[in-house]
């Protein structure tokens, strides 16, 4: 376990400096450089100085070779130290300390709600026996992925904050403040995990333990609500990463429409002045909380669903996740017969 | 605090108080008119302001952006100030001054009893500190505020009230630069700062004082208590109607025109037209006032291509159908330009060739042996006439107003290319004079922008010139020249030189829309068309 744990801690941070290095060589080959947006910004400055303008770059470093300037951030980003913001010259792990709570709220609130509304329709798809109604709740997630987060939140704004009155349609001090927004981020995220459960649920329901369950007589609720529930919502969190994935990728668009001074916000803006060492720091945070939760999520998965750990100890071979968890129990052969379950 | 009520005031807020056009008038212009019943300026209550962009500092001195200088303007005042209507610059921190007939060396009588928030008196000392900074801790930092003092040499507190300021060389546009926010004079103690603290918070003189201010997010800012130094450009005299102003930074635009619709803000930024009957539709109104400086324009690269000929660049001048371009994209809050200054602009003069002559531009054309090809755009020894343009979409409008000037073009034969850019791209392109035009436009009440613009050695030259011209005489005149209506004969002279040159294919005038409910009284806009909030009222 040990081994198996450093072996993973050490691949995390090759994917750590690997994301670092990356969104270095990107930024780096942009063209132009943030002082001379920053000079030229204001179109009206007419000439200055070319001697004042390298002092600027010399302060930030960006006087020297590129190399050097590679291993002097490396360096700091590793001490914890992701330098000084261009724009604002502030310390870098500052903004980012300042933005996170909004986001941070903003994502809890969306996960939430999505979670929430995403295994409520997945438990009503496979609880319902209107066809009907199955071919229509099951055409739901990919809806809301289709639809553009941006129209949604204007649409939530114009009808619940301009029409109804009832919210504010911008602003990050209060609570209150946080409902649209994690409404409108919980959408796409909410049809992830839809559809994933409800897959997962699916061919739960076609498992030969479902069939000897009911054969029993165990209730329908309770087949569903446990022995097919349980080991599903542990497929689904496979997904864990795409998930939070969903949520950062969202506040970028979310933050805008709402004007709320989030990650979102600070990464539009970073990149619109090409802030490099903003870019880096957000980049590097992504990259982080990705490591974690697919990390988190691997070294759970035994201790949440003993299957796999009977299947690959982590005294044999280390805990891992299977392609498809279900394969492990469910042989490919068993017949897809959904009267089995719902007879 | 007393309540004024002058004529002046009573007709601004009954003029705003109407929608539509008229107010392009009455923003810049005080006119005739009928004082109404609410026309009354009441002092109290908190004004709720959208910007469309964070601001990016707190420091007046290292602001450029119309959202920064609207929240910095409030807190500083500068040594002179500018007259919307006239263009006039008119005492302030300044009772008075002289300038030297060199144009180099420049004597502020500083105005008495003037006290910084802080509670410290302005004096001569306190503005050489803010020259010395911008000139030593800023530099780059404030761009701006150092283009405006180039060549500087040193100030001098001759006594308490007197500074006197030195240039290396002629710096007319130095007196006009002195109204700028940029050259806001802040507290003694601000001007030790590093560029960085600055950005943080600072203390002025000015009718408003931070409350507060959080980077990339907002700012507040309440009256000042005390307040008696307004200029005449003003309306009133005495502390700031409003009690306090919270700017929110609101990115998206239907988001701020809904805001202002249901009272979520009392007035907000960058109203787009399609924006207009939403704040209408709820008795708002959208006020709007066009941008002195450069106005929009092809500014072509004089080394590459055909734009080398100069009979191109004239017929090209010609060829644009500039009302066109107002009627069908930008709508009535914008004016066709009619000079390589925009009208707002003191020392402004219309240049007869700026004008749609579409067979004017033709016959240019034929006389210079571009005869039409086959695909009907002209040929001249075998080189097609053809050029692209770089251009990014800081205004919304460029690329649907390049659209249609790319059409208009094609009617006399020429091929424009468009080439969309980022910033980034846009400003490499730019450094390297990679390209064979650039379109933008640049604002500054002063006549002085077409010196960094079109100067061969002391301005950007984007047209990418080798040798200097009677313009460059011209402009170089301009800024020894220290009586106003000798300084306006070169400026006049420069724009139509410039123009002669083919330097600059001016397109239209850029302006500046705001969204304002119908309660918020005497929002204004200053020379340099940045709102004012001083003569700001709220009403029932």
């Amino acid at each position: 376990m040990a081994g198996y744990l450093a072996r993973r801690l050490l691949q995390s941070a090759g994917v750590l400096w690997a994301a670092f290095t990356l969104s270095f060589l990107i930024l780096y080959l942009l063209p132009s450089d943030p002082i001379s947006m920053m000079v030229d910004g204001v179109a009206e400055a007419g000439t200055l100085d070319p001697a004042a303008t390298a002092q600027l770059k010399a302060r930030y470093g960006l006087d020297l070779p590129v190399w050097q300037q590679y291993l002097q951030s490396l360096r700091g980003a590793v001490g914890g130290d992701l330098g000084l913001s261009i724009t604002t010259g502030r310390p870098v792990t500052g903004l980012i300390g300042t933005a996170l709570p909004s986001t941070l709220a903003l994502a809890g609130a969306a996960l939430g709600l999505a979670l929430l509304a995403g295994a409520g329709l997945a438990v009503a798809t496979a609880w319902t026996r209107s066809r009907r109604l199955k071919a229509f709740l099951r055409a739901l997630p990919p809806v809301s992925t289709a639809l553009p987060t941006f129209w949604v939140g204007l649409v939530l704004v114009q009808i619940f904050s301009f029409g109804l009155r009832l919210l504010p349609a911008f602003g990050d001090s209060a609570p209150v403040h946080v409902i649209l927004p994690a409404l409108t981020l919980a959408l796409p995220t909410g049809a992830v995990i839809a559809q994933v459960l409800g897959d997962a649920l699916e061919s739960t329901l076609h498992r030969p333990f479902i069939a000897t369950a009911r054969a029993k007589g165990v209730s329908r609720r309770r087949i569903l609500g446990h022995h097919a529930f349980r080991p599903a919502a542990v497929n689904a969190l496979t997904v864990a990463g795409v998930i939070v994935g969903n949520l950062l990728a969202g506040s970028v668009v979310v933050e805008t429409v709402f004007a709320r001074n989030g990650v979102g916000r600070l990464t539009q803006q970073a990149v619109l002045t090409q802030d490099i060492p903003v870019v880096q720091g957000v980049v590097m945070l992504c990259a982080t909380v990705f490591v974690v939760i697919n990390l988190a999520v691997d070294l759970a998965y035994p201790l949440l669903d003993p299957r796999i750990a009977a299947a690959s100890g982590p005294a044999v071979s280390g805990p891992g996740r299977p392609a498809d968890p279900a394969a492990v129990a469910a042989p490919a052969t068993t017949p897809r017969d959904e009267e089995l379950v719902h007879a | 605090m007393a309540v004024h009520l002058s004529t002046r005031v009573g007709t601004a807020a009954a003029l705003l108080a109407l929608s539509g056009p008229l107010l392009t008038a009455c923003s810049t212009a005080g006119a005739t008119a009928d004082a109404a019943a609410d026309a009354h300026p009441v002092a109290g209550g908190t004004l709720r302001y959208g910007l469309s962009q964070a601001p990016t500092c707190a420091d007046p001195a290292q602001s450029g952006t119309n959202q920064t200088i609207y929240v910095t303007r409030t807190v500083v005042d500068s040594l002179t100030d500018q007259n919307p209507k006239t263009g006039e610059i008119v005492p302030w921190l300044a009772e008075s001054w002289t300038v030297s007939p060199d144009a180099k060396t420049f004597t502020f009588k500083l105005r008495p009893g003037v006290t910084f928030s802080d509670g410290t008196a302005l004096d001569a000392q306190a503005v050489k500190a803010n020259l010395d900074a911008i000139t030593s801790t800023l530099k780059a930092k404030a761009p701006l505020a150092s283009s405006y003092l180039a060549g500087y040499q040193g100030s001098t507190a001759v006594d308490a009230q007197t500074v006197e300021i030195r240039f290396d060389r002629p710096n007319a546009q130095f007196l006009q630069a002195t109204s700028t926010s940029q050259l806001g004079i802040v507290s003694a103690a601000d001007t030790a700062k590093s560029a960085e603290d600055r950005c943080a918070t600072v203390v002025g003189s000015g009718p408003f004082v931070y409350d507060s201010y959080v980077q990339e997010k907002s700012a507040s800012v309440v009256r000042r208590a005390g307040y008696n130094w307004a200029s005449s450009a003003v309306h009133h005299t005495g502390e700031a109607y409003l009690d306090r102003i919270d700017f929110t930074v609101v990115p998206e635009s239907g988001v701020r025109a809904g805001s202002v619709a249901s009272g979520q803000l009392d007035a907000s930024s960058d109203a787009l037209t399609q924006d207009a009957p939403v704040i209408q539709g709820a008795g708002g109104r959208i006020l709007s006032v066009s941008n002195p400086g450069v106005p929009f324009g092809f500014q072509p690269n004089v080394q590459r291509g055909s734009l080398q000929d100069p009979a191109v660049r004239q017929a090209l001048i010609s060829a644009v159908n500039r009302q066109e371009l107002v009627d069908t994209v930008v709508g009535a809050d914008f004016k066709p330009a009619t000079s390589s200054l925009a009208s707002s602009t003191p020392g402004y003069r219309a240049v007869a060739a700026v004008t749609y002559d579409p067979d004017r531009s033709r016959k240019i054309l034929d006389q210079a042996g571009w005869v039409p090809g086959a695909d009907g755009i002209r040929v001249k020894d075998g080189q097609r006439l053809t050029f692209s343009v770089s251009f990014t979409s800081v205004f919304a409008g460029n690329q649907a107003i390049l659209e249609l000037v790319q059409q208009q073009f094609k009617a006399v034969g020429v091929d424009l290319q468009l080439k969309l850019q980022t910033t980034a791209e846009n400003t490499a392109a730019q450094n390297a004079k990679d390209f064979d035009a650039v379109y933008y436009n640049s604002t500054r009440a002063d006549g002085d922008i077409l010196r960094t613009t079109f100067g061969v050695t002391q301005g950007r030259n984007f047209n990418n010139r080798t040798a200097p011209t009677q313009l460059d005489e011209t402009l170089v005149n301009q800024q020894t020249a220290t009586d106003a209506t000798e300084r306006n004969a070169d400026l006049a002279t420069a724009q139509q030189q410039v123009i002669d040159e083919g330097l600059w294919i001016p397109t239209i005038e850029l302006s500046q829309a705001i969204g304002a409910a119908g309660k918020v009284k005497d929002l204004s806009f200053d020379a340099s068309s940045r709102l004012t909030f001083y003569d700001t009222w709220l009403g029932a």
